[in-house]
């Protein structure tokens, strides 16, 4: 019995390691601001989203399995909150009444596996009125079969024959094992036998032919009592064992429920204040690794949208068989923003959510990394150049074919000269090497070397900026300008007009 | 040829077997870091007392061969899976017998005396049975598998082996019930009950999530047996009384049965075992061993890729990488004398060259793809020690004291190391003393590795070879621990920054994997 919400045929693992770049691309997007919107202050579904946001998947089928659960999802919230519930139940019961196997013996374990079992069942049959109840709601593959399987596995028959299993293990009459003899003749492969039905097996045994031996333990022999205990729990240790793995199984059941309901129960957090603001959301259309697509409509910040509580300026582009797009232009004239929502959207286009765009058609990447320019290292250790190298050198270690690279104002950091050879030698290396590459830039140098060159895979966009020098923090196609617009920004702060 | 008696597996002659075992540690073992080697080699043979094997180079080329053949015939196939093999069971056995002297029940007693001879019996008949189906070529061996073939086809022997096997199949078919409610315990025989265990299991199969917790709980086993296991073992005695009568008839019968000889093997085999296992991983890694070509009077010695074995096993296990080094001496040559950047490997380099010498004299296989070594009568070290404040004497006094003491006691087929020996006086002072060291080196004739700062001592005499430690052209930070065969020179290199950090276009390049 599997969940598979979050996959078609695995688990959602929320240990996996995220990408070794993710503090890069937590701190460069700003992705505490999306993850403390989906959470809404739980700690769990922030770790949940963050982990799912930072290990999305590269497989376009696989983005759009989740893709149609999150549908269903937006269409039926109460449903998952209310089984949400049920899982988040689960964890709080063992909590407050300290279910759980903590014993060293297998007695000890068989009698707590016992009682979380009795707590399971009980959550797990309201989960079971759950699917009876609105499983025709939902259309997605991944819903429609999770629901099936709830009713095909736990029907009332089986109910029954846990609960009968259950009863039995307590052992009102007494316990009988088989043994047989081990090396030094000690008593080996202690088994516990099967009770009979009817008439008290044990009666039957007691009253047998000659072939039987008794003692009885004198009752102030407590060291002998102890030793019996023992041996009784060689007999259980297996009984035990099956026990308190089951019980473990439906915990973890329920555990990879409340974790894959977790994410959905984000993303609903998030559909409903983009809602509030107004702003569009739309699920993305994912394509393969290996094809180059970038076309959107209205694609925004999220995270800034978010932070500033009201709608944000979108942008359009038309990037599809493009590997290398230079943004240039006016500072402030969105640069930095235009670059995070691409970020943002990839990340949420993989992880199967929707997009904050009216559209966005996108190939996936292997891997997203950010490469943006830092405050002066503190620790002075190194020079700002040899910091952003040491970045670049660790992204280098970790980047693969079909990985995306944001570059915000990176290897400025020396003369234009010396800069733009850097960069054009790492841009190039990772051209050859299939990546697709954003870089923003204020280098003249850099970003003319490359409109020169006529690439039919380049795009090249400005931040605009009208004739009586205000922005609108839209891009626009076309090449680079030889002057920045640094004096716009100085005229504007300091109020006078060169 | 091989001997007709089979005595030992170290040593070749007879005369060699009675010898002392020697208990201290070799004094220029620290500096060669051969303690630590020893120290692993032995690791988890603590029961075997192996150190007074390591602690014993060979001093005749005979026995260096002796053992090379038998360890090259271990190396081949599964012959050293065999002796593993046979080993286990030999420690098996010792473990009942030592756990019997603990127990108080007859029959318990009985049971595990039984295991340990089954053990043993195991162990010879797996062990003859392994041997002959090999083609062994080491005297050594040859010899100990005519030994043991003679010895396991003994009457004594198979009637052993025979009686054992019969008795544990009949105590193994005894199977009983026991029925525990409360204070009450009845035993009675088997009647084919069913595992409710497993009807458990399968009734909550379904909801298997991949991997959990195993809850079995390790319950003590063979530490003793309680009163009440005594008198259920007493009560299933007289359910099947005719197999417990056998068992004390067997024991009454076989009181001794452990052969001498076979014991010292299973003991000196583990010398072999021991460095074997320990090398293995090394291997694994990709670094060359060799069996040594050893010579009592030749001084031409070389070494192809040899590496520091104590510093290959802390590289392999930390995933880094060992850097193998060439030397050779040819005619006159008997002095290396390093020099170079620090942290250069010239220490390494030094460490390499001794312990080669020390491991090719064991008769054990050595660092490098090819040796050619010289079996020393003494190998001295003299590495910088820290100042002892005990004896009062100035470093530079000290170093002096311990040099004369080498000097002293050395002869022509000596070997010795100097690692930066009067580091701690003027140039001029540590000039003129290490060339009248020199001096007095090269008037011995001895093989010698002089670590050192000072350059004149690599031009002294025709004697003297110059080695230097090497560094990366273009990052003069980097250290390649190559030492080569050249006069120094001291270039240092500026390098740009992208390039440091491995990012020019070809660089990155390379860098980006597919």
């Amino acid at each position: 019995m599997k969940v598979h919400l979050m996959y078609r045929d695995q688990d959602f693992d929320l240990e996996q390691e995220p990408p070794p770049n993710r503090e890069a691309l937590i701190q460069d997007l700003e992705l505490r601001t999306l993850f403390h919107a989906m959470a809404q202050g739980d700690r769990f579904l922030y770790e949940v989203a963050k982990t799912a946001v930072l290990c999305g998947s590269t497989d376009p089928d696989a983005i759009r399995y989740r893709q149609d659960i999150l549908r269903d999802g937006l269409e039926n919230p109460a449903v998952i909150r209310e089984m949400y519930q049920i899982t988040i139940e689960s964890a709080e019961n063992k909590k407050r009444r300290w279910l759980g196997v903590f014993s060293q013996s297998p007695s000890g374990i068989l009698h707590s596996s016992v009682q979380m079992l009795e707590m399971f069942v009980g959550l797990l049959k309201r989960l079971r009125r759950i699917a009876d109840e609105h499983a025709k709601e939902f259309e997605s593959e991944g819903w429609t079969t999770f629901f099936r399987v709830i009713e095909e596995e736990l029907d009332d028959g089986y109910f029954a024959t846990v609960e009968s299993h259950l009863k039995e293990l307590k052992f009102r009459d007494g316990i009988l094992l088989s043994v047989g003899l081990g090396p030094g003749n000690e008593g080996a492969g202690y088994i516990l036998g099967k009770p009979h039905n009817g008439k008290s097996w044990i009666e039957r045994m007691l009253v047998r032919d000659s072939a039987a031996y008794s003692f009885r333990i004198h009752r102030r022999d407590d060291h002998s009592a102890r030793a019996l205990g023992a041996l009784k729990d060689r007999g259980l240790n297996l009984v035990a064992d099956a026990l308190a793995q089951s019980a473990d199984h439906i915990d973890s059941f329920l555990r990879v429920l409340r974790i894959e309901l977790a994410f959905y129960v984000s993303c609903l957090n998030l559909y409903e204040q983009l809602s509030e603001l107004g702003e569009p959301a739309s699920f993305p259309v994912p394509v393969a690794l290996d094809e180059r697509r970038h076309s959107f409509h209205g694609l925004y910040d999220i995270c800034l949208a978010l932070t500033m509580k009201r709608q944000v300026v979108g942008n359009d582009a038309a990037a599809d068989s493009k590997d290398l797009v230079i943004i240039t232009g006016a500072n402030q004239g969105g640069k930095s923003t235009f670059l995070r929502s691409i970020g943002l959207a990839q990340l949420m286009t993989q992880c199967g959510m929707f997009v904050p765009a009216e559209s966005l058609r996108a190939n996936v990447c292997e891997g997203l990394f950010t490469h943006f320019r830092r405050k002066e290292d503190a620790t002075m250790e190194s020079g700002k150049l040899d910091e952003e190298l040491g970045r670049m050198s660790d992204i280098a270690d970790a980047i693969t074919p079909h990985s995306m690279v944001l570059f915000n104002e990176s290897f400025a950091a020396t003369n234009e000269r010396e800069g733009s050879e850097i960069a054009r030698q790492i841009v190039n290396a990772l051209l050859d090497k299939q990546i697709k590459v954003f870089f923003v830039t204020h280098q003249y140098e850099l970003a003319r070397g490359y409109y020169d060159e006529h690439m039919e895979s380049a795009l090249f966009l400005r931040a605009e900026r009208r004739s009586d020098g205000t922005r609108t923090f839209k891009l626009i196609e076309g090449g680079p300008l030889p002057t920045s617009y640094g004096r716009d920004l100085y005229s504007r702060i300091f109020g006078t007009d060169s | 040829m091989y001997p007709m008696v089979f005595r030992s597996i170290l040593y070749d002659r007879i005369k060699d077997g009675i010898r002392r075992e020697i208990h201290e540690v070799p004094p220029s073992f620290t500096d060669l870091n051969l303690d630590q080697i020893v120290d692993a080699v032995t690791d988890s043979k603590e029961e075997y007392d192996l150190k007074p094997f390591l602690y014993s180079p060979l001093n005749d080329v005979e026995t260096v061969k002796y053992r090379q053949e038998v360890a090259q015939d271990l190396e081949r196939g599964t012959v050293l899976e065999s002796i593993r093999s046979f080993a286990e069971k030999m420690v098996r056995m010792r473990r009942h017998l030592a756990s019997i002297r603990k127990l108080y029940y007859k029959y318990h007693r009985e049971g595990w005396y039984l295991e340990a001879v089954a053990a043993y019996c195991e162990a010879v008949t797996g062990l003859a049975r392994d041997l002959c189906s090999f083609d062994l070529q080491s005297d050594g061996l040859l010899a100990f598998r005519t030994y043991l073939t003679d010895y396991a086809s003994s009457d004594a022997f198979t009637s052993l082996v025979e009686e054992t096997e019969r008795l544990k199949a009949e105590l193994s078919s005894v199977k009983y019930c026991m029925i525990l409610k409360g204070r009450l315990v009845q035993v009675r025989r088997y009647e084919g009950e069913t595992d409710y265990s497993a009807e458990v299991e399968k009734t909550f199969a379904k909801f298997r999530q991949g991997t959990v917790k195993d809850y079995r709980v390790r319950l003590a086993v063979g530490s003793g047996m309680s009163r009440v296991e005594a008198q259920i073992l007493d009560l299933v005695a007289r359910l099947y009384p005719e197999a417990f009568a056998h068992l004390d008839r067997y024991c009454a019968k076989h009181s001794s049965y452990l052969d001498e000889t076979i014991a010292v093997f299973d003991r000196e085999v583990q010398f072999y075992v021991a460095y074997l296992e320990y090398i293995e991983p090394i291997k694994r890694a990709g670094l060359p061993f060799c069996y040594p070509q050893i010579s009592a009077t030749s001084k031409e010695i070389c070494s192809e890729d040899g590496f520091d074995l104590a510093l290959a096993n802390k590289c392999v296990a930390e995933h880094s990488t060992v850097v193998c080094n060439n030397f050779y001496l040819k005619g006159p040559e008997r002095i290396f004398v390093v020099s170079g950047p620090n942290q250069g490997g010239k220490t390494t380099f030094a460490r390499t060259f001794g312990q080669l010498h020390y491991l090719g004299s064991l008769g054990c296989p050595v660092p490098g793809r090819k040796a050619k070594l010289f079996l020393f009568d003494q190998l001295y070290a003299h590495f910088e020690r820290e100042e002892d404040i005990r004896n009062l004497r100035g470093k530079l006094q000290d170093d002096l004291v311990r040099i004369h003491a080498i000097l002293k006691q050395a002869t022509p087929r000596s070997i010795i190391i100097i690692n930066e020996a009067f580091t701690s006086t003027a140039l001029q002072d540590a000039v003129f003393l290490s060339k009248e060291i020199m001096e007095t080196i090269i008037d011995l004739d001895l093989l010698c590795v002089c670590v050192t700062f000072i350059d004149e001592l690599a031009s002294l005499s025709e004697k003297t070879v110059s080695m230097v430690s090497t560094i990366v052209p273009e990052n003069p930070a980097l250290r390649t621990y190559k030492i080569v065969r050249k006069p120094a020179d001291g270039l240092a290199y500026a390098l740009s920054i992208a390039e440091k950090h491995r990012l020019r276009y070809d660089q990155l390049k390379e860098r980006i994997k597919a």
